[in-house]
């Protein structure tokens, strides 16, 4: 697994310049807030065209500005976790996590929907609509969800942010399982060194 | 009063017909035009949202006299009409529903608009990190999400269309079971002494169709909307 990413990109003031390569199951993305963490996320996921430079995971290049490749975002596999959640408001928690898994190809699916649900223990959410569940409980879905859509690699913006001590501590444990037992590369924005020690060694720091 | 006639109820008949029939023509393309205005970015995008509004300030004769120029027999979309397709919309109800389509445009492209605005893009980018292509992600996220404005746009589109006049007396005239829609039928009986009681007979269903569409609407967009959104 190895992330390589060499990436020039300014908004407005704010210039964002990385060069890295890291193989690590878990990378952790550090930073003052405000420097661009969540924009690099973005352009791995194909959501911001950066100005230039060029992205590959897994050896699969996804953005190449001297080749001119940008891969649309459909087709990128990116697992990501928003920082705030962005489940489906007009559907179910069921057709939250389904929505990904219909659009992947068989082939390239590794998690099933019951492996998923028993994983992120969300079973008893799926007839709730998002607007109902609490922060705990969007955040598993929207992991869930994630994981379900056949990612070949996963981006969490801050997944513990705006949830209480008893809740940080589940997700961080979620986030732990998936570490340690499903085979996926994981590049993590945290603000917080606590968490990052406990979860990582390999720290990427903007800027 | 008395109930209306039947010759009167065909009045009613045929202002539903053309005004279903100008909602469903001008749903589509007032979609469009709201999310062309709503999500993208163009040079003359300015221009477009005036000329899209225009219907709704220009005096209703000067539209009905801008469709007769582009629509008539030696107008140059009615001519291709008659001669491809063999359609010809003057005098016709057809002609008539065009003129309420292009008077309701305007409000239905409002409405519409309004409701694609309030659609969260990062919604839309969420749907695309997961898979879906630029018309999936619209399909299955900003259309659904933008419901309740398309059942606004479309009941506001059709109680206007009720009461369109000025645009389809100019364009297709007055003509009795093709273009004498209410209005039209309640002007002319305003012409001719002794026809106080019809008149006062289509005013009345004037007022109850209107007033349905309205309360139609707002319950259709409460619904849609899960109690939060309204029309009125």
């Amino acid at each position: 697994m190895s992330f390589e990413i060499a990436l020039r990109h300014r908004i407005g003031e704010t210039a964002i310049a990385l060069d890295a390569h890291f193989t690590e199951p878990l990378t952790a993305l550090v930073g003052p807030s405000g420097i661009g963490k969540t924009t690099v996320l973005n352009m791995i996921a194909g959501l911001v065209q950066p100005d230039c430079g060029r992205i590959a995971v897994n050896g699969n290049v996804l953005f190449d500005s001297a080749a001119g490749m940008d891969l649309p975002p459909e087709v990128r596999r990116a697992g990501y976790v928003f920082q705030d959640n962005r489940l489906f408001p007009h559907m179910r928690v069921r057709a939250n996590l389904a929505y990904g898994e219909r659009l992947s190809r068989p082939e390239h699916r590794w998690i099933g929907q019951a492996e998923a649900v028993a994983f992120l223990g969300i079973g008893h959410l799926l007839d709730r609509w998002p607007a109902t569940l609490s922060g705990g409980e969007a955040r598993r879905v929207a992991i869930g969800r994630a994981l379900l859509a056949a990612p070949r690699f996963l981006l969490m913006d801050e997944p513990l942010t705006s949830l209480d001590a008893a809740r940080r501590e589940e997700i961080l444990r979620v986030v732990e399982r998936i570490r340690d037992e499903l085979a996926i590369p994981i590049l993590y924005i945290s603000h917080s060194p606590a968490e990052v020690a406990r979860l990582t060694s390999c720290v990427l720091r903007l800027p | 009063m008395t109930l209306p006639t039947s010759a009167e109820w065909d009045i009613v008949a045929l202002s539903l017909k053309v005004s279903v029939a100008a909602m469903l023509a001008c749903l589509p393309v007032a979609y469009a035009l709201a999310w062309l205005l709503a999500r993208r970015r163009f040079p003359g995008r300015m221009l477009l949202d005036a000329a899209v509004h225009l219907p709704l300030v220009l005096p209703p004769a000067v539209t009905g006299w801008v469709l007769l120029l582009l629509f008539g027999r030696t107008g140059p979309v009615g001519a291709w009409l008659e001669r491809v397709l063999g359609i010809t919309l003057m005098f016709r109800w057809t002609g008539a529903a065009l003129a309420a389509a292009v008077m309701a445009l305007p409000l239905a492209v409002r409405a519409m608009r309004l409701s694609i605005e309030a659609v969260d893009r990062r919604l839309v980018d969420a749907a695309r990190s997961l898979g879906a292509g630029r018309i999936r992600a619209f399909a299955t996220i900003t259309l659904p999400l933008s419901l309740p404005g398309i059942l606004a746009g479309a009941v506001l589109g059709f109680a206007r269309s009720i009461g369109e006049f000025g645009a389809t007396i100019t364009f297709v005239s007055n003509i009795p079971g093709q273009t004498r829609t209410l209005p039209l039928a309640i002007y002319t009986g305003l012409q001719i002494p002794g026809t106080e009681m019809q008149v006062a007979r289509l005013a009345a269903v004037s007022v109850v169709l209107s007033l349905v569409a309205l309360l139609l609407s707002e319950w259709l967009v409460r619904r849609a909307g899960g109690g939060r959104a309204h029309v009125l």
